[in-house]
C-alpha cells in the first residue's frame, strides 16, 4: 500500500474524536480498582474494629493524607506519561513532595520519642505483613490502570510503568488503612512507602513488555 | 537573522498543522487528510536523517508512524505544542524499530552484508516494503469488513451496517480495533 493510499484510508470517515478522555478513563479504572481492593480487605482481612475512634485521631489522617497525596502525585505523573510529548518536569516534584513530607513528620516523631519507644514507632506490630499486603491489594488497581494506560500512548514505557505501579500501590495503601492498626509516622514513612514501591518496581520491569503500542 | 527566519518558519508550520489537526479532530476529514499528507513529508525527512544506514525502513516507518498518530489522535491535547506530540510518537516508533531489529539480528547472522550495495537504491526507498493490504486481509472479518467498506470504499457506517448485517456500533468499534490490530501486526505481535 502506498503512503498516500494509507493516508486516504485513514482520513476517510475518520469523523470527530472526543478530546482528551484520559482523566475520565483513569477515574473509571481507579474506581473499579479501589472497589476490588476494598473487597479484598473485606474478604481476606477485616476492617479495624476501632475505625470509628481512629477517624477522630489526627495521626490517622496524616497517614491517609500521605498515601492520598502520593496517589494524587502519581496520578498526575500517569496522566502526563500517557500523552506523547507532554511536559514532565514537575513529575519528580509531585512524587517526592509527599514522601519528604511524611519523612519530616517521622523524623520529628522519632526525635520527640523516648529512645526506648523508637523501635516500636518504626516497627509497630505488623511491619512484616504491611508492605506485602499493600502489594497484594494493589493488584486490581494495577491491572485496571495498566489496561487504561495501554489504550493511551506512553512513549516512556518504563517510567510510565513505574508511575502506574506507584499509583496502584498508593491507592491500595489508602484502602489498606481501613484495616491497618499502625499509627506511628515512622512506620508509615517506611513500610507503607515500601509497600507502594513493590508494584512500582514491578511496573518499571513490566513497562517495556506490557505498554507497547 | 537566519535563525529568526528558521524559527518563524517552524512556528508557521506548527500553527498550520495544528489548525488542520484540530479541525480534523472536530470532524473535518478533508482537513485531516491534508494534515496527514503534510505530516508524512515531515516524518519522511525526520526519519531519513535518523535511518541513514537503513534506507529501506524509512517508508515502512513513515506508514507505521502515521497509523500510530491516527490511532492515538485522541491523546492530543490542543494546549500542547503539536511538534512535541508528533516527535514523541516518531521517536517512540524509531526506538521500537531498533529494538525489534536488535532482537531479530541476534537470531539471524547478517550474512548478506556483501550484497548491500545493490540492494539499497534510492527509488526503492520511496516504496514501502511491507504491504498493508496483505496485513489487512489477514484480519478477522468483524474487523476487516468495517475497514474495507467505510475506509477503502468510502461507504457510510449506516450503509456498511446494512451490507454486513452488523450493528452500527459494531462497525465503529470494528474500525477502531481493526486499525489497532493492524498496528500490532506491523510490530509482529499479533
Amino acid at each position: 500500500m502506498k503512503t498516500e493510499d494509507l493516508i486516504t484510508m485513514l482520513a476517510t470517515g475518520a469523523g470527530a474524536v472526543a478530546q482528551p478522555a484520559a482523566a475520565q478513563r483513569y477515574a473509571v479504572a481507579l474506581g473499579w480498582g479501589a472497589a476490588g481492593a476494598t473487597l479484598l480487605v473485606l474478604l481476606l482481612l477485616q476492617v479495624r474494629h476501632d475505625l470509628a475512634q481512629a477517624l477522630l485521631l489526627p495521626m490517622f489522617w496524616v497517614k491517609v493524607g500521605f498515601v492520598a497525596s502520593l496517589a494524587a502525585g502519581s496520578l498526575f505523573a500517569v496522566l502526563r506519561l500517557s500523552r506523547p510529548g507532554a511536559e514532565i518536569n514537575w513529575v519528580p516534584v509531585a512524587l517526592t513532595l509527599p514522601v519528604l513530607g511524611i519523612w519530616a513528620i517521622a523524623a520529628f516523631a522519632l526525635i520527640e520519642a523516648e529512645p526506648i519507644e523508637r523501635s516500636t514507632l518504626f516497627y509497630g506490630d505488623t511491619w512484616k505483613s504491611c508492605p506485602l499486603l499493600i502489594a497484594v491489594l494493589s493488584v486490581p488497581v494495577f491491572a485496571a490502570v495498566l489496561r487504561t494506560m495501554k489504550g493511551l500512548a506512553p512513549t516512556r514505557p518504563r517510567l510510565a510503568g513505574f508511575a502506574a505501579g506507584l499509583l496502584s500501590g498508593s491507592v491500595a495503601a489508602v484502602v489498606y488503612s481501613l484495616h491497618c492498626p499502625e499509627m506511628g509516622a515512622p512506620f508509615v514513612a517506611f513500610w507503607y512507602l515500601l509497600g507502594t514501591l513493590i508494584p512500582a518496581g514491578v511496573g518499571a520491569l513490566l513497562g517495556n513488555a506490557v505498554l507497547r503500542w | 537573522m537566519q535563525r529568526i527566519t528558521r524559527e518563524a518558519g517552524f512556528r508557521a508550520r506548527e500553527d498550520r498543522l495544528k489548525d488542520l489537526l484540530v479541525r480534523g479532530l472536530a470532524g473535518d476529514n478533508a482537513a485531516y487528510q491534508v494534515f496527514l499528507t503534510e505530516l508524512s513529508a515531515h516524518l519522511r525527512a525526520f526519519l531519513r536523517r535518523r535511518l541513514v544506514s537503513l534506507p529501506d525502513e524509512i517508508e515502512d516507518l513513515v506508514q507505521e508512524t502515521l497509523l500510530a498518530v491516527h490511532n492515538q489522535r485522541h491523546t492530543y491535547d490542543s494546549d500542547q505544542p503539536l511538534s512535541a506530540w508528533v516527535q514523541a510518537i516518531a521517536r517512540y516508533k524509531l526506538v521500537d524499530l531498533f529494538r525489534r531489529r536488535a532482537g531479530h539480528e541476534q537470531l539471524n547472522d547478517p550474512l548478506d552484508e556483501e550484497m548491500e550495495l545493490f540492494t539499497t537504491a534510492d527509488s526503492e526507498a520511496a516504496e514501502a516494503r511491507r504491504d498493508l493490504n496483505k496485513l489487512l486481509a489477514d484480519l478477522p472479518d468483524q474487523l476487516r469488513l468495517p475497514i474495507m467498506h467505510t475506509k477503502l470504499e468510502g461507504l457510510s457506517v449506516k450503509e456498511t451496517a446494512e451490507i454486513t448485517g452488523m450493528s452500527e456500533s459494531a462497525i465503529k468499534v470494528g474500525v477502531h480495533r481493526g486499525l489497532k490490530a493492524l498496528a500490532a501486526k506491523i510490530r509482529g505481535i499479533a
